[in-house]
C-alpha cells in the first residue's frame, strides 16, 4: 500500500528536494509535505510540482503539529548535516543533527498515523581506521567508535532511531547507510574536495573509495518511502577506486602533504570556501571504507545501475580534467618515438662502425 | 538417426609445439615500460575493494622482489603441486626474519612457480597498516588486516590466503630460538578455513630466520617508537644503514600436502577441541617440514 502523506525533512538540498519531487509525480501518494529551515531556490521549487513547502526547524515542537495536523503516515528523515560549513560551525550542526532528530523522532512517536520512518544515515558509522575489516557488512560495529563530528552524530542518530523503533515497534523503520555521494549535480564531501584543481591528501596514505551516484540514491529513497523494506542496509556502488586512482582518472594534480600538515591546509581551503577537513574526514581519506551490499540487492531488491568507476566517470563530465588523458597519451607517445629514433640511429651507427661478419653458406667462388 | 562422432584427428595430449618466446627487446620493454606510466597517470587500471592493484604489483612490486628472490636468497621452492591451481586455499607458514620478507618471497614463489601463477592474498597485523607508505603498499600488493571476515571474505572469493599465525611472536624472536615455531595464535585460520571448506597448505620457509640475526632487542627504544620490538643484529645498527642489507641466506620454501577441511562442515569452527587439534596438527607439520629442510640445506649461505 503506497504511502498517503509523506514528510521529508532537509527537502532544500539537492537529494531531500528531487525525493520530494519523485514522490510529488507519483500520482498513488497523497500528500508530500517538505520541511527545511531555508526555502528552497527558485528552481527546486519549480521541479517541486504539488509538494507542500512548511518553513519549520526540526529542533522546534512546532514539527509535531505539522505531524498531527496533517496525519502523515511516513516521514523521511534527510536533515542530517554532514559538514560544519553547511550549517554555520560544528556547534549548529550538532545541535541540527541530534537535538533536531530527536525532536523529531519525539514528534513521530506521539502521531498515531505513523507507519513507517525512514532514516537517510551514512556508512560512517562504521568509522575508519587500521583495524578495521576492508568490508563491512550492516551486522558489523565500528571497531573505533567514531569520537566526533559527523560520524559520531550519526551513531548517536541510528542509537535514537533504534529507540523509537522499540517504543513504537508497530512502526517500520528502515535505515539507510549510503556510502560517498557523487554526480553531476550533488553537492558532497567528495563533489567539493574532486573540484579543486589540485588535492592535497595524506602522505603515505590512500583510501579504499566507494560512491554512489546520485540517481541510484534518489532510486533508493524513493523505493524504501513506497516500498515494504524494514532494516538497515548498506547503500553504495558495486566495486571500489583508490582515492588516488580516482584523482588521476578526474585529471586533478594529487598533493600528498605529511599528516600534520594537512590541518593547516585543511583551515586555509576553509577560509577560501572549498572543502574542510575535519579529523574524522583525515581518517576516512587515510583508511577509506567499503561497505557490503548484499542485503541491499537480494533483500531490499536494488541494484545500483552504476558502479563505483562509472559514477564517476558520469561525475568527471562536469569536472573539466586539469591533465587531460590525451595530454598524458600524446606526450607519453611522442616520448617513445624520440627514443625509438634515437635507438634506431645508435643501431645504424652500432652497424657502420662494426659490420656484421658475412653470412656463412654458398657463395659465389671465383676462378683464378 | 545416430549422432555423428567427433573424432579428433590428434589425440588431446599432443600439445601444439610452441616456441619459446624470446625475451622482449629494449623497444618492446619500453612501449611496455610507457604504457604503464600512461596508465599510471590517467588511472586507468583496476583495483579491489581490499585495495589490491594487480597492475601495479605486476610491474612494479614484483619486478623489484625478483632480483632478491633469484639472487640474493636463491629461493629454492618446492612441493608446489600441493598448492590447487584454482579455488581458495589457506597458505600457513612459519614466520621469522624480523621484517616479513618471507611473506614476500612466498608472494613472488606463488606467482612465479606455480603453474597457475597463483596470487597469495597475505594477511598482516594491524600495525602495518598503521604505518604510512607501508601499509598502503602492502594492501596494494593484496594485504589486508589479519581478521576473520576479510580472511572468510577471500577465501569464498576463491583467493589463495596467506597467513602466518604466530605474528610477531615469530617474527620477533631472537636468533636462539630459530626455526622452533612459536604458539599459533587463537586458530583464527583454522576457523576460517572450516566456515569456508578451504584447504589448509601448511608452508615452511627455511632461511629467513638468518638474514637479520636477532641477537637482542631493544625493548625501551621499541616501546618509545610503539613498535612492537626493535632488533639488534650483528650489523644494525652498528653498521647503520648498511646494517639493513640483509644476510643472504639460501632459502628453501616447502608447500605441504593440503589438510582437507570440507568434510567437517561450517559448523565444526563452533568446536573448539577440533579448532585445537587442527592448530595442532598444522603446527606439528610445519615444524617436522622445518626440520627435514635444515638438513637438505648444505650451509646457511651455501
Amino acid at each position: 500500500m503506497p504511502p498517503a502523506v509523506v514528510l521529508v525533512t532537509g527537502v532544500s538540498r539537492w537529494l531531500g528536494g528531487a525525493l520530494a519531487a519523485e514522490l510529488a509525480a507519483d500520482p498513488s501518494i497523497g500528500r508530500v509535505i517538505g520541511v527545511d529551515t531555508v526555502p528552497p531556490s527558485p528552481e527546486m521549487l519549480r521541479r517541486l510540482g504539488r509538494t507542500e513547502f512548511v518553513r519549520a526547524d526540526i529542533r522546534n515542537p512546532l514539527i509535531s503539529k505539522v505531524i498531527a495536523a496533517a496525519s502523515v503516515d511516513t516521514v523521511v528523515h534527510m536533515n542530517i548535516s554532514s559538514t560544519p560549513a553547511g550549517s554555520g560551525g560544528r556547534t549548529p550542526m550538532k545541535e541540527l543533527n541530534v537535538i533536531g532528530t530527536m525532536q523529531l523522532l519525539a514528534a513521530c512517536q506521539r502521531a498515531p498515523s505513523l507507519r513507517r520512518f525512514v532514516l537517510k544515515s551514512t556508512s560512517a558509522v562504521y568509522g575508519a581506521s587500521s583495524r578495521d575489516p576492508a568490508v563491512f557488512t550492516e551486522a558489523m560495529q565500528a571497531r573505533a567508535v567514531p569520537s566526533g563530528g559527523f560520524a559520531r552524530d550519526s551513531v548517536d542518530i541510528e542509537g535514537y532511531v533504534r529507540a523509537f523503533s522499540r517504543r513504537r515497534p508497530e512502526v517500520d523503520v528502515a535505515m539507510l547507510r549510503f556510502t560517498n555521494f557523487i554526480g553531476p549535480r550533488i553537492d558532497s564531501l567528495l563533489t567539493g574536495f574532486f573540484r579543486m584543481p589540485v588535492v592535497p591528501t595524506a602522505l603515505g596514505y590512500d583510501a579504499r573509495v566507494q560512491l554512489l551516484h546520485e540517481d541510484d540514491a534518489l532510486a533508493v529513497l524513493t523505493r524504501a518511502t513506497t516500498g515494504p523494506f524494514t532494516g538497515t542496509v548498506n547503500v553504495g556502488g558495486e566495486g571500489t577506486l583508490l582515492l588516488s586512482q580516482a584523482i588521476r582518472r578526474l585529471g586533478r594534480v594529487q598533493v600528498p602533504v605529511p599528516t600534520p600538515a594537512l590541518g593547516s591546509v585543511g583551515r586555509v581551503s576553509r577560509r577560501f570556501g572549498f572543502v574542510d577537513y575535519s579529523p574524522e574526514q583525515m581518517r576516512f581519506l587515510n583508511f577509506g571504507r567499503v561497505v557490503d551490499t548484499t542485503v541491499l540487492r537480494e533483500e531490499f531488491g536494488y541494484t545500483p545501475r552504476y558502479t563505483t568507476e562509472a559514477a564517476l566517470t558520469d561525475y568527471a563530465r562536469t569536472v573539466p580534467p586539469v591533465v587531460s588523458p590525451r595530454l598524458v597519451h600524446s606526450v607519453t607517445t611522442r616520448v617513445r618515438s624520440v627514443l625509438e629514433q634515437a635507438g634506431d640511429t645508435a643501431t645504424a651507427v652500432g652497424g657502420r662502425l662494426r659490420p656484421a661478419p658475412p653470412a656463412p653458406g654458398l657463395r659465389a667462388v671465383r676462378d683464378a | 538417426m545416430p549422432e555423428a562422432r567427433v573424432i579428433p584427428l590428434r589425440p588431446d595430449d599432443d600439445e601444439p609445439y610452441v616456441p619459446p618466446a624470446s625475451p622482449p627487446g629494449w623497444e618492446e620493454q619500453l612501449a611496455g615500460g610507457l604504457e604503464f606510466l600512461r596508465r599510471r597517470l590517467t588511472g586507468e587500471y583496476e583495483t579491489d575493494e581490499f585495495g589490491f592493484d594487480p597492475d601495479l604489483t605486476d610491474h612494479l612490486l614484483l619486478p623489484l622482489l625478483r632480483p632478491l628472490y633469484d639472487r640474493w636468497f636463491r629461493v629454492e621452492s618446492q612441493g608446489l603441486e600441493n598448492v590447487p591451481s584454482e579455488g581458495g586455499g589457506l597458505v600457513v607458514a612459519n614466520h621469522s626474519g624480523t621484517i616479513p620478507a618471507d611473506a614476500l618471497m612466498a608472494t613472488v614463489a606463488l606467482h612465479d612457480d606455480h603453474p597457475a601463477r597463483r596470487r597469495l592474498r597475505l594477511l598482516g597485523a594491524d600495525l602495518v597498516f598503521e604505518l604510512p607508505f607501508i601499509g598502503t603498499m602492502s594492501r596494494k600488493m593484496g594485504t589486508t588486516l589479519a581478521c576473520n571476515e576479510d580472511a572468510e571474505r577471500l577465501l569464498t572469493k576463491g583467493e589463495l590466503v596467506g597467513v602466518f599465525p604466530e605474528g610477531f611472536k615469530g617474527i620477533g624472536k631472537p636468533f636462539r630460538e630459530r626455526y622452533t615455531l612459536q604458539r599459533f595464535g587463537r586458530g583464527g585460520f583454522v576457523t576460517a578455513a572450516l566456515r569456508t571448506g578451504a584447504p589448509i597448505i601448511p608452508c615452511a620457509i627455511v632461511g629467513a630466520e638468518e638474514i637479520y640475526p636477532m641477537i637482542g632487542n631493544a625493548r625501551t627504544a621499541a616501546r618509545l617508537l610503539g613498535l612492537p620490538y626493535l632488533p639488534i643484529t650483528p650489523t644494525f645498527p652498528l653498521l647503520g644503514p648498511l646494517g639493513l642489507v640483509p644476510l643472504p641466506s639460501k632459502w628453501l620454501i616447502a608447500f605441504g600436502e593440503p589438510i582437507e577441511t570440507a568434510s567437517y562442515g561450517p559448523a565444526a569452527a563452533e568446536d573448539p577441541m577440533l579448532v585445537f587439534n587442527l592448530t595442532d596438527q598444522v603446527r606439528e607439520t610445519i615444524q617436522h617440514s622445518l626440520y627435514q629442510l635444515l638438513l637438505q640445506r648444505d650451509s646457511v649461505f651455501g
